[in-house]
């Protein structure tokens, strides 16, 4: 940034910026940073020995076995759909395109309480769909199977929103010259789409893991909250807070908060790498 | 066209009518199966139970006083929720965006962790700090001030779960701001204050508004976090998420979906407002 072009901006003079600098820094340690430090605050509070008691409680265990399978079915459910239908979006011109583009956004609008019930009115006992399956004996909801499918309904447009201002930016002419030069769809696909979209179809698969692993409303909605069988992490997050566990709840919050820590690093690697992308002759300069 | 520039075989392929990329026939069957069961089919389980009831029973539930005072509750802390996050949000964004100070890579990073941050964690956590002995609890209690257990709460945690909408979406708009309009307001020695409001708000508002909406509608249907800070008294603290949820555990399934039903469709109402605005403001932007 030059320094001459700040002479005639708006904003520079040393009190309006520090004032405005000090301001922000304040909200995001008040609202953002203490809050993170008072879960690991709380879930130390009782001390390292009990800690490893709350953790490897049998029930938290189950909690976070169930958790982790929920995610391991979610995240490759909506990874593939979200590649589908950003390519489809992105690569062809269709009537009901934009339809498709706003259908998507519909579990960002729709309250997770909803979702749930949705699904439980579907496929719980009372419904069309349930009481039919019902009598085949497969029972969806207040069981596993149940979670998964509201989670990936809540997180099906996260890759999806990754991958399409990016691959509308990107545009059709590199894959066109391939498709040109007899390369096929699968090979088109390794060879030229998945390079330019890594980073981009990394993030996504990240941020739909970490809400498949804290998903709350939806779940809890369609769980039953048996523990031990149809209690996820952040379902006995909340069992342990109603029963004044309060360490006990904090340890269990403490390793989702890990996780969102995580996707946020993530994150930043990710635009990190999109940057060096965007100009790699200047980078590779930088780097002889 | 750009077209006539590439190779003749390009030119020939991108002709109207004619596909060049494979997979559209797959990835069009992939995403319309995947959107019509995971997204479009529960839809049905909601209308079948709501078309159990007459109107006069539907209008009873809908109306009934506590669901309508829920209401209530639930639009003025959004409403109030989306404002607090509008302004802190511009601030955020303006402070990120202008200027270079140590640590700025951080809070950027940071400022995500309300969408990573399962909800449950951020309920338990904001309840914690607010709570009578927690650190914000007993600073606001020495000035009078309760948050917790009062609709303050929850206003407090839905301004925390929507913080970065308003960030994220002016961030981008206000780092493409061609700076010529200010240079020239500033040069003919416009006040600060004059070129903010006469230059570069009507560039952003459209984009703070797109951000202010989407946290609305976000706080709208937001439950985790809210149900452990707000104390959920009938008439006072109950949002209308946790009203359904309520309605469900009383086995009331009409009830239940009868509401969800005016959730829901006020939820679709909004998303596809925001999503005709945004691709009117963007044609706009395009047209200049």
């Amino acid at each position: 940034m030059s320094k001459s072009k700040s002479t005639l901006r708006i904003g520079d003079q040393p009190w309006v910026k520090w004032s405005l600098i000090g301001s922000a820094l304040a909200l995001v340690l008040l609202l953002l940073v203490v809050p993170l430090i008072l879960i690991f605050a709380q879930a130390f509070s009782a001390g390292t020995e009990s800690l490893w008691v709350n953790l490897t409680d049998t029930y938290t265990l189950s909690a976070i076995g169930l958790t982790l399978l929920v995610a391991a079915m979610t995240v490759p459910i909506n990874l593939v759909f979200g590649v589908f239908l950003a390519w489809l979006v992105t690569r062809f011109e269709f009537p009901g395109r934009k339809l498709l583009i706003t259908l998507i956004d519909i579990p960002f609008a729709v309250s997770p309480v909803v979702a749930g019930l949705l699904y439980l009115l579907l496929y719980g006992s009372n419904g069309w769909l349930g009481s039919w399956l019902m009598d085949q004996d497969i029972q969806l909801m207040f069981a596993w199977p149940g979670i998964v499918m509201v989670t990936v309904f809540v997180t099906c447009p996260f890759v999806a929103r990754e991958l399409i201002p990016l691959m509308q930016q990107q545009g059709r002419e590199e894959e066109e010259a391939a498709v040109v030069l007899g390369a096929s769809g699968w090979q088109l696909f390794r060879k030229v789409t998945l390079p330019n979209i890594q980073w981009a179809l990394l993030y996504g698969v990240v941020l739909t893991n970490a809400r498949a692993v804290g998903e709350f409303g939806a779940v809890s909605v369609v769980s039953g909250n048996i523990r031990g069988e149809t209690n996820t992490l952040p379902l006995h997050v909340e069992l342990l807070y109603q029963d004044y566990n309060v360490a006990g709840a904090f340890t269990s919050a403490s390793l989702l908060a890990g996780i969102a820590l995580l996707t946020l690093l993530v994150k930043s690697f990710v635009e990190w790498r999109q940057a060096r992308q965007r100009a790699p002759e200047s980078d590779q300069a930088d780097s002889l | 066209m750009r077209a006539s520039l590439a190779s003749p075989a390009l030119a020939r392929n991108n002709k109207p009518g004619k596909r060049v990329l494979p997979g559209f026939a797959l990835s069009l069957g992939v995403s319309l199966l995947f959107i019509g069961l995971v997204l479009l089919l529960p839809l049905t389980g909601l209308v079948m139970q709501a078309a159990d009831m007459s109107w006069v029973q539907y209008w009873a539930v809908i109306s009934d006083e506590r669901v309508v005072a829920s209401y209530r509750v639930t639009l003025w802390a959004a409403a109030i929720a989306s404002v607090f996050n509008g302004v802190v949000g511009l601030l955020l964004a303006w402070v990120l965006v202008r200027y270079e100070f140590w640590g700025k890579r951080v809070v950027d990073a940071l400022m995500d962790l309300p969408f990573a941050l399962p909800t449950a964690v951020a309920g338990i956590t904001l309840a914690a700090l607010f709570s009578e002995g927690g650190w914000y609890g007993q600073l606001l209690a020495a000035v009078g001030i309760k948050v917790a257990f009062t609709p303050l709460g929850i206003i407090v945690a839905m301004s925390f779960t929507s913080l970065p909408f308003v960030v994220r979406t002016v961030q981008p708009v206000l780092e493409d701001l061609a700076p010529e309009d200010e240079e020239a307001a500033v040069s003919m020695g416009a006040s600060d204050w004059t070129v903010f409001h006469r230059v570069l708000f009507p560039a952003l508002w459209p984009a703070l508004l797109t951000g202010v909406a989407l946290s609305f509608t976000r706080s709208l249907g937001e439950f985790g976090a809210v149900i452990f800070i707000a104390g959920n008294m009938p008439y006072v603290s109950e949002i209308t998420s946790l009203m359904i949820f309520v309605r469900l555990q009383e086995y009331d399934y009409a009830a239940a979906s009868a509401i969800a039903s005016v959730v829901l469709i006020a939820s679709l109402v909004l998303l596809l407002a925001i999503n005709l605005w945004q691709a009117r403001y963007l044609r706009r932007l395009h047209g200049r």
